[in-house]
């Protein structure tokens, strides 16, 4: 994803819009995960209904994100890697191409799973969203699974995206972190 | 208005008599026909098709006065889309299908409309309530067999389906589309 022949041409820092969407996505995919690993094993109530509406509202809105995110990333080069051994840099490229395809395939799959359960998703109560596949439960059933297994592997690489941040600000000392962290003008 | 009440007075014995018959002698194709109820949760439409239900119509353009239809649906064949909530809907705060397993529709009056269509009046039996309605029906033929659409609306308040706490969530109106092939 970044060239780093011209490195020293490139400035130290992510772009605004870059940080604010790595933030805004980060806050949303965890509130997105806790809610949808809580609501799953509740009663069925009215909570329970509304929390599959928030959920799904999350799913539309890191979906919509992560896209815009995407454009950006191969319009604007990020910063240069810090320097590292190069079984890290490969790990980082691999990670974050990683998360973006698991942020835009668990929503995808929550929205297939949703549409093939027959219950359309209406963003924000306003508008009604097409439906990806036609009604149909045992697609539904399989697709739930899929849905709740990338969430899963979503989690795992987010941590170790995470662990990966704080290692190299607490122990390697290097900008990693804080280049994500501060302002830059795009 | 006097006459609507005296027939919600005697629907009782009416249903039961009407409702042998199209139990009876049913003519119409169950395997074919669709009937769908609509509700929506927060503003998400979602299609609920009763899966089990039989009855008899028996229409005649040239003489509507004479014509008859009677819906028979199994209330527990709700199919809300997973097991959870359609054992949920069956329970005594929703339908209630062990106390009242049918839900009834018996035609009091068929007057005619426009070309291919008929008004529909008759005596909707839910979970213990009655009330009568009139449903706008429009008819087709496709070789032997004839096809009957319409749609209704009900009130859940008005039946009491679902206990308040829902109102919030999910609208009072539910709309039943109904697809009946004879």
């Amino acid at each position: 994803m970044s060239s780093e022949t011209d490195a020293l041409a490139l400035p130290a820092v992510y772009t605004r819009t870059a940080v604010a969407l790595h933030w805004l996505i980060a806050l949303l995919i965890t509130c997105g995960f806790s809610l949808g690993a809580y609501m799953v094993d509740l009663h069925i109530s009215p909570r329970k209904v509304r929390f599959y509406a928030y959920h799904k509202w999350i799913g539309i809105t890191v979906l919509a994100l992560v896209l815009i995110r995407s454009v950006w990333r191969l319009t604007h080069k990020p910063p240069p890697e810090e320097p590292m051994p190069r079984w890290q840099l490969r790990t980082t490229h691999l990670t974050h191409y990683l998360l973006y395809a698991l942020l835009i395939a668990t929503p995808l799959c929550g929205w297939l799973d949703t549409s093939a359960a027959g219950i359309p998703v209406v963003y924000l109560k306003l508008w009604q969203l097409p439906d990806l596949v036609h009604k149909n439960r045992d697609l539904a059933k399989v697709l739930v699974e899929i849905h709740g297994f990338l969430a899963w592997t979503l989690l795992w690489v987010v941590l170790l995206h995470t662990a990966a941040a704080f290692k190299h600000h607490f122990i390697d000392h290097d900008s990693t972190l804080k280049r994500m962290l501060a302002w830059r003008r795009s | 208005m006097n006459r609507s009440l005296a027939l919600m007075v005697s629907g009782a014995a009416l249903v039961m008599a009407l409702v042998a018959d199209a139990a009876g002698n049913p003519s119409i194709d169950p395997a074919n026909s669709t009937i769908i109820a609509t509700f929506k949760q927060e503003n998400v439409p979602v299609d609920a098709p009763f899966k089990r239900f039989n009855g008899r119509i028996d229409y005649d353009p040239a003489l509507t006065t004479a014509s008859k239809a009677a819906l028979e649906v199994t209330a527990s064949s709700l199919d809300l889309g997973s097991e959870d909530y359609n054992s949920e809907v069956r329970k005594k705060a929703w339908l209630d299908s062990g106390t009242y397993p049918t839900v009834t529709f018996i035609s009091t009056a068929i007057k005619p409309g426009a070309a291919g269509h008929f008004d529909a009046t008759g005596i909707l039996t839910l979970k213990g309530k009655t009330q009568t309605l009139t449903v706008p029906v429009s008819v087709s033929k496709a070789g032997t067999a004839t096809s009957f659409d319409g749609e209704l609306q009900i009130s859940r308040s008005y039946f009491g389906i679902g206990d308040e706490e829902w109102n919030d969530v999910l609208d009072d109106k539910v709309r039943v589309k109904f697809h009946i092939i004879e």
